[in-house]
């Protein structure tokens, strides 16, 4: 016991306590959450999986690291933020793809996207998505055509009965694409409508749900995706909303707009189950950097992206839309951001 | 119900001291007293070195309109009137030190007054002569609440019960303790206001203070409001609207909503004042915190030096590093222990180690939105301070900003935005001092 302060006392503002939540407790996080999927992913698609993984995320911590000594910023690598970028980047390669690729990509995500910007915080679209983009303009050909089937399942998540109905490119095709150019699949003399119901059959969803089926790395399991994100929900790292808005969005467009549907339930969950749609709902669009501010504002997110998604399958040039949903997203946050500020106390409702 | 958007849920932290009975400290050998307590004008010295004072004697009159008249606390002799630095703004300040004669002898004036036909502005007056300042934390002139201007229509009293501060249990306690005398203090408050709803408002984190104020209302009218124990229940704005689901207007005041609001000791303190004439020369206070020996609620005369009631309470328990003098989520840090007991400290928290964890930048998360209970967007108003855009910030409403800390607690990147925003707010209010 003494009664004079010994050493200097601490004086500074107020509050004198702060919550336990730190940036690098919610950047890792997001990487536990992510795990589900990149052990689907080393299941399904094998070594080579394991291996573009952790070349990407190695080379996304390295060249996040160069860049922040590049700029004389502080090295703040272990707040687990490009372990993030370099999983979602690998998570959206095709399996097959040569490895110098997620290298370029992981130094486009790090460098150009984020420490160009400013660093975690600044940039203003999502680092792995932007690199994904960049990847697809440069590299059409690795992007799209080095598909693996799943180990022990097809591609296209068809059965070997449908599969008959079909030329050998079918083999080639992920479910998004056989659903946007079947019919030119088909073998003379079948009937269109009997592909899409295997496509769409319980059998194939099925397939979609568990991750039997051909994809990018990280997006094929909708169940696995799905475990992390709802981890993310429960523990308050992300915010619902975004998710929520996006895939109810998907649902009621794709029941509305016209497209070959064959059993209602089945056209919707073959939406929501295919393509990057869970991956991107759950992990991409919810980045915070470059998502609203506010609850308004990310239901309007998620409604644009689920608008945009829609709008490109069944419509626009590429079989799969949410990389470009969500990067045209990005781009109008901070327009969204100041059309929902909340309304201030003891104020009238802002126009 | 009862509710208003954002605010939080830290720990609270009051096991300490909420089963603690209140203790009065020991009479100190000497009193520092800055003749700055509470917002506006500092009270003017009537003393000067060498006069004898006893316990309640008045030692300083009101500076100007919003001001109120500064009391000795012990009995004895001025030693000194000299400018010192204040311990919450550190600028300097008239202060009067009086030393002890260990007497404790009562003001003369200090005398059980006749009740019978006071009027309300007999209630107001004694409440400013007594010094009575809001004993919350804010420490504004009590007197200046109850005379709201003509054109305000006041339609109900709120007392404030909340303690919504981790740590701090002298509310808490008081309202265990003293029922009856705060629903007295209440009833002189409502007269003077001439209201007849009354609420008597207590989060439901302090059930055995809610028991003893429903039992103290028993036939007055009076109302006791249970509350949801969240930060920050018990500041004005947010009660009001909690309570009455009326909001007070962005620059307003609760007058401008027919409500005024009043501590729960601070009606403690009027019951005394207009019963027994007796000035506001002590208040509790909670003493606690993990470098606290001995955590106690403590009747402490107003100037005692802080150091005293450390070491009443068993001394440090290892080496402080921070001193705080109110709650964890609005106190101020204090320099040292040497500077006195103020009529605003609701608590003194000593910190063994002091949370003060690296400033990272923004990551755009939102939180700080979601918990501010201003609806202000605290991410946007320090990211414009911090540009020097201080018009567009003021147009964002940097001046609603309570300072409740909501926004910084939760902040996982730990950006200092409450000291930004004090920042701010006091460059736009020296800006239009200047025209």
């Amino acid at each position: 016991m003494n009664s004079d302060v010994k050493t200097r006392l601490l004086v500074t503002a107020s509050p004198h306590i702060y919550s336990s939540v730190t940036v690098s407790k919610l950047m890792w996080a997001v990487v536990i959450a992510l795990l589900p999927a990149l052990g689907g992913s080393i299941y399904f698609f094998g070594f080579k999986a394991l291996l573009v993984i952790a070349i990407s995320t190695a080379a996304a911590v390295l060249f996040d690291t160069l860049g922040q000594l590049m700029f004389k910023r502080k090295v703040t690598v272990e707040d687990g933020s490009a372990v993030i970028t370099g999983l979602l980047l690998a998570f959206n390669l095709p399996p097959n793809v040569p490895l110098w690729l997620p290298i370029v990509g992981a130094a486009f995500a790090t460098i150009v996207v984020k420490q160009f910007f400013g660093g975690l915080g600044h940039n203003f679209i999502n680092p792995a998505l932007g690199a994904r983009a960049f990847l697809v303009a440069s590299w059409p050909t690795y992007m799209t055509t080095t598909w693996l089937a799943p180990h022990n399942g097809t591609l296209s998540g068809l059965s070997s009965q449908a599969l008959k109905l079909c030329t050998d490119a079918i083999t080639t095709a992920t479910p998004l694409n056989v659903l946007k150019h079947g019919s030119k699949l088909l073998l003379p003399g079948n009937e269109p409508n009997l592909l899409y119901q295997h496509l769409q059959s319980w059998e194939t969803i099925k397939n979609l749900f568990f991750g039997n089926i051909g994809g990018c790395l990280g997006e094929t399991s909708a169940l696995l995706l799905l475990i992390g994100g709802i981890f993310l929900i429960a523990t308050r790292v992300i915010d619902w909303r975004i998710p929520l808005s996006y895939l109810l969005t998907v649902a009621a467009l794709v029941l509305i707009l016209p497209g070959h549907k064959t059993a209602l339930l089945n056209y919707i969950l073959f939406h929501l189950f295919s393509g990057g749609l869970m991956l991107g709902a759950f992990y991409m669009a919810t980045d915070y950097v470059t998502s609203p501010l506010t609850h308004k504002g990310r239901v309007i997110f998620g409604i644009g992206c689920g608008v945009l998604t829609s709008v490109i399958r069944l419509w626009g040039g590429y079989p799969e839309g949410v990389c470009y949903s969500i990067l045209l997203m990005n781009v109008a946050t901070p327009l969204i951001d100041r059309l929902t500020l909340p309304r201030v106390f003891g104020t009238r409702s802002k126009k | 119900m009862d509710k208003f958007r954002g605010g939080i849920h830290p720990r609270e932290h009051k096991e300490a001291t909420e089963f603690k009975p209140i203790e009065a400290a020991p009479l100190p050998q000497r009193v520092v007293i800055p003749l700055s307590q509470h917002t506006g004008a500092p009270s003017k010295p009537v003393v000067k070195p060498g006069d004898a004072v006893r316990t309640g004697t008045i030692i300083a009159e009101p500076g100007g309109n919003l001001s109120v008249p500064t009391h000795s606390s012990i009995s004895g002799t001025v030693s000194e009137v000299k400018e010192l630095p204040h311990p919450l703004t550190s600028r300097f300040v008239t202060t009067v030190i009086i030393e002890s004669d260990q007497q404790d002898t009562l003001d003369e004036n200090i005398k059980e007054r006749d009740l019978n036909n006071i009027t309300p502005d007999e209630i107001i007056t004694a409440i400013r002569n007594a010094g009575i300042v809001g004993l919350g934390g804010a420490a504004f002139p009590t007197f200046f609440k109850l005379t709201p201007p003509k054109d305000k229509v006041i339609d109900t009293l709120i007392i404030n019960g909340c303690e919504c501060e981790p740590y701090l249990t002298a509310d808490h306690r008081l309202m265990v303790e003293k029922p009856a005398e705060i629903v007295e203090g209440t009833t002189y408050i409502a007269r003077a206001l001439g209201v007849k709803n009354v609420l008597i408002a207590i989060e439901d984190n302090k059930p055995d203070a809610i028991a003893a104020m429903k039992e103290a209302v028993a036939g007055t009218g009076f109302v006791v409001r249970r509350l949801k124990t969240k930060y920050p229940q018990g500041a004005e704005k947010q009660l009001i609207k909690a309570c009455l689901e009326r909001e007070v207007p962005s620059g307003g005041l609760p007058a401008d909503v027919g409500c005024i609001v009043q501590n729960v000791g601070t009606a403690f303190a009027v019951r005394e004042a207009v019963r027994f004439n007796r000035p506001l020369y002590e208040r509790v206070v909670t003493v606690t915190g993990s470098g606290i020996s001995e955590p106690k609620n403590l009747l402490v005369r107003i100037g005692t030096p802080v150091k005293d009631l450390i070491n009443f309470c068993g001394g440090y328990k290892g080496t402080p590093e921070k001193l705080i003098m109110g709650g964890p989520m609005m106190g101020i840090t204090l320099a040292s222990d040497e500077v006195p007991v103020l009529k605003g400290t609701s608590g003194i928290l000593v910190f063994l180690y002091a949370q003060e964890p690296e400033e990272q930048d923004c990551i755009r998360c939102g939180r700080c939105i979601e918990a501010c209970p201003m609806g202000l967007s605290p991410t946007r108003l320090n990211y414009h301070i911090k540009s020097g855009r201080l018009l567009q910030a003021k147009n964002e409403h940097l001046l609603d900003c309570i300072e409740c800390g909501c926004c910084a607690f939760v902040c996982p990147a730990k950006i200092r935005l409450v000291h930004n925003f004090k920042y701010g707010k006091s460059e736009i209010l020296r800006a239009r001092e200047r025209g």
